[in-house]
């Protein structure tokens, strides 16, 4: 049965009903107990399966991220939560020397059914060191599954997958989406969406967006003032997850296109939109009709006042501007527009 | 006859005689693995993991050889994976600085030292709460203790009454810096004992000795369920990795060597047997199967085929 549920809610929903079903999972980090609950998405856990299975954490991410590590290679199946994915960097050498490794040093002998569960992106004015994104980094590493669910659906459906799969996974969850509801299958068997598999979240015969999480929602909303502006269809592909990467169906939009804008929730250099772009002119090089355009993160750290932290994030706006510029067309006028804007939607202050 | 000293000796026979062959035969570069040997600790891991029961896990730093021999007795699998072959317990993935065992309980060995620490914290979280009585033994080197990591598992494990031993093997060396050029205060033990521990310090080298010990921590957590902290001295004979000597660098002078090998582990309990009563004819029946297992595994392990490029991609990801 589907009904209209908020990606909090999704999250909480997908756990819960894993844990019911299965004993060896559990879930921990600082703050899962808490009476905030990581911005509601532990909420009822505690309550329902007690203070052995969903527990707070000492400050001590590294090796907090080993004891997963630990559990799961003795057959139980960690949810390992962070509040800001700025922390898991205190945990690196876990993630990369241990989750990464550890079925491929005993041959497969040991699995490690872990996963980390990190909160990315602005609340308001987060600052350099509450707003990284980082998916690159993660998906660098060979060993690692990375999610990034845009929806309150995908939010359960890969939620689901990422607690039952036998491969560590990290899963980005914005932090903007968690208000947004949307339409959720109650039954997690009907709501799992497998991993690796993208997602055409709008049919379109121009260009090609390939957006990953909250750029979603921008994409969206310049394909709505692209339509009515120029008469311009721009087809929006959300990969959903970044490792294993869906590259049919980028390919296929793209080709179908001839244009592509990787509009990514990170930095640019070095980073996913680096890599989608190669893999696509890799690929078809020859029925591109533009080069790739990248649009990311200000090659900057992320500034905390207002009107330097809009100018750092990529929005709609500049997927607007880059498809005009793309397809050679006039600038439009956008004044009357109404935009996304957290001043409205988002009450803070984390 | 007293068994468990005739198994401590077995143990520790193995583990010197598996790594003297390693010596012999690393020449030949045909072992392509940074190589840490163990000897001159054989008594730290044949007398923590003597006193364990077979269900119980250990993990280790890299400096493994020992902790995988006394928890396997397996040699196989052992040579195989030093070689690179397919025979290996990895298919060559691993080397000697990621030995495993898992269903013998060895869980693993990291290359970088305060690493597998709060991984056996987690597997001991795991068997507190499947309540399947199992402990889990990590051993790491005074090395390892300046690491964060190490800190945190302490206060982790000690925090939820974990099921879970922390061998320290101190060699006074984190590669080649002593401990008083690296520490701001005097003693590991002193300062773990003020966590909700048992800390338990011997300067000793006598298996026997780190045996009941360890057997009288197990029985203490059986009653307080406080974290085991054991806490042993020994001497590094080799370089840090390799296989030679090296007390011509100048870090370290010989006469400490010398001092050490007064009460070289092996040698001490072979006094100890020698006065319980056994023969050389004894001596020869324990050491030659022994011998002869060393030769078979080196053997069977030059035989083993190297993997094909096909295993390059297997295991990444499920």
């Amino acid at each position: 049965m589907k009904r209209s549920i908020t990606y909090r809610d999704a999250l909480v929903e997908a756990q819960f009903q894993e844990m019911e079903k299965d004993a060896s999972v559990f879930v921990y980090g600082l703050d899962v107990q808490d009476h905030k609950k990581i911005f509601g998405s532990t909420a009822t856990l505690l309550e329902k399966f007690g203070k052995e299975r969903v527990f707070g954490v000492p400050l001590s991410e590294d090796a907090l991220m080993g004891v997963g590590v630990g559990a799961a290679i003795n057959g139980m199946r960690p949810i390992n939560i962070h509040i800001r994915v700025d922390f898991l960097l205190l945990a690196m050498n876990q993630i990369a020397n241990m989750v990464s490794n550890y079925r491929y040093i005993t041959d497969g002998k040991l699995k490690v059914p872990l996963c980390i569960r990190a909160v990315i992106g602005r609340g308001w004015g987060q600052g350099a060191q509450h707003s990284k994104t980082l998916h690159s980094f993660f998906a660098h590493i060979p060993g690692l599954k990375v999610v990034m669910p845009t929806t309150p659906a995908d939010a359960k459906g890969l939620l689901v997958a990422s607690i039952r799969e036998d491969n560590p996974v990290v899963f980005l969850e914005h932090r903007w989406l968690y208000d947004v509801p949307g339409e959720v299958e109650s039954d997690p068997d009907k709501a799992f969406i497998p991993l690796g598999v993208g997602k055409k979240i709008k049919e379109g015969k121009d260009a090609t967006v390939v957006a990953t999480s909250w750029m979603n929602v921008e994409a969206l909303k310049a394909a709505e003032i692209l339509s009515k502006k120029h008469g311009v269809e721009i087809e929006i592909i959300d990969p959903r997850t970044i490792e294993p990467l869906d590259e049919k169906i980028i390919m296929e939009s793209v080709a179908k296109t001839g244009h592509a804008i990787v509009a990514d929730y990170d930095w640019i250099n070095c980073g996913f939109s680096a890599e989608v772009s190669a893999r696509i002119q890799e690929n078809l090089l020859t029925s591109l009709k533009s080069p790739v355009t990248r649009l990311g993160f200000a090659k900057t750290p992320c500034p905390t006042t207002r009107p330097l932290e809009n100018k750092f994030y990529p929005n709609a706006i500049d997927i607007i501007k880059a498809i005009e510029k793309k397809l050679r067309l006039k600038e439009t006028d956008i004044s009357g527009e109404e935009f996304y804007s957290y001043e409205k939607k988002f009450k803070g202050p984390f | 006859m007293n068994d468990i000293n005739i198994q401590l000796y077995k143990t520790m026979y193995l583990i010197r005689e598996a790594e003297d062959a390693i010596r012999k035969n690393y020449h030949t570069d045909e072992m392509k693995t940074p190589v840490h040997l163990c000897i001159g600790a054989e008594a730290i891991a044949a007398g923590v993991i003597s006193a364990l029961q077979p269900e119980d896990q250990v993990l280790s730093t890299y400096r493994s050889h020992g902790v995988d021999l006394a928890k396997t007795h397996e040699t196989d699998k052992f040579f195989a994976e030093l070689y690179g072959r397919v025979g290996g317990m990895a298919r060559g993935k691993a080397g000697s600085m990621h030995l495993s065992a898992p269903e013998q309980g060895f869980m693993g060995a990291s290359a970088v030292v305060g690493t597998p620490i709060p991984v056996a914290v987690g597997c001991a979280l795991a068997n507190q709460m499947q309540k399947n009585k199992k402990m889990t033994a990590v051993f790491f080197g005074d090395g390892a203790i300046d690491e964060g990591v190490f800190w945190e598992s302490l206060n982790f494990a000690c925090l939820k009454k974990l099921p879970v031993i922390f061998v320290c093997e101190d060699n006074d060396l984190a590669i080649h810096t002593k401990k008083a050029d690296r520490h701001g205060y005097d003693s590991i033990a002193d300062i773990v004992a003020k966590f909700n521990c048992n800390t338990y310090s011997y300067d000793s080298t006598d298996a026997e000795t780190i045996y009941r010990l360890t057997q009288d921590a197990i029985k203490k957590y059986e009653t307080d369920e406080k974290p085991i902290f054991i806490y042993l001295k020994y001497y590094r004979y080799y370089e840090h990795v390799g296989m030679n000597f090296d007390f011509n660098a100048g870090y370290r002078p010989k006469e400490e060597y010398e001092e050490w090998l007064k009460k070289d582990p092996v040698k001490i309990q072979k006094e100890k047997l020698i006065k319980l009563g056994v023969s050389d004819t004894d001596f020869h029946t324990m050491e030659n199967p022994i011998n002869a297992q060393i030769e078979e595994s080196v053997r069977k392990a030059l035989a083993s085929p190297l993997p094909p490029d096909s295993t390059l991609f297997k295991e990444v990801l499920l």
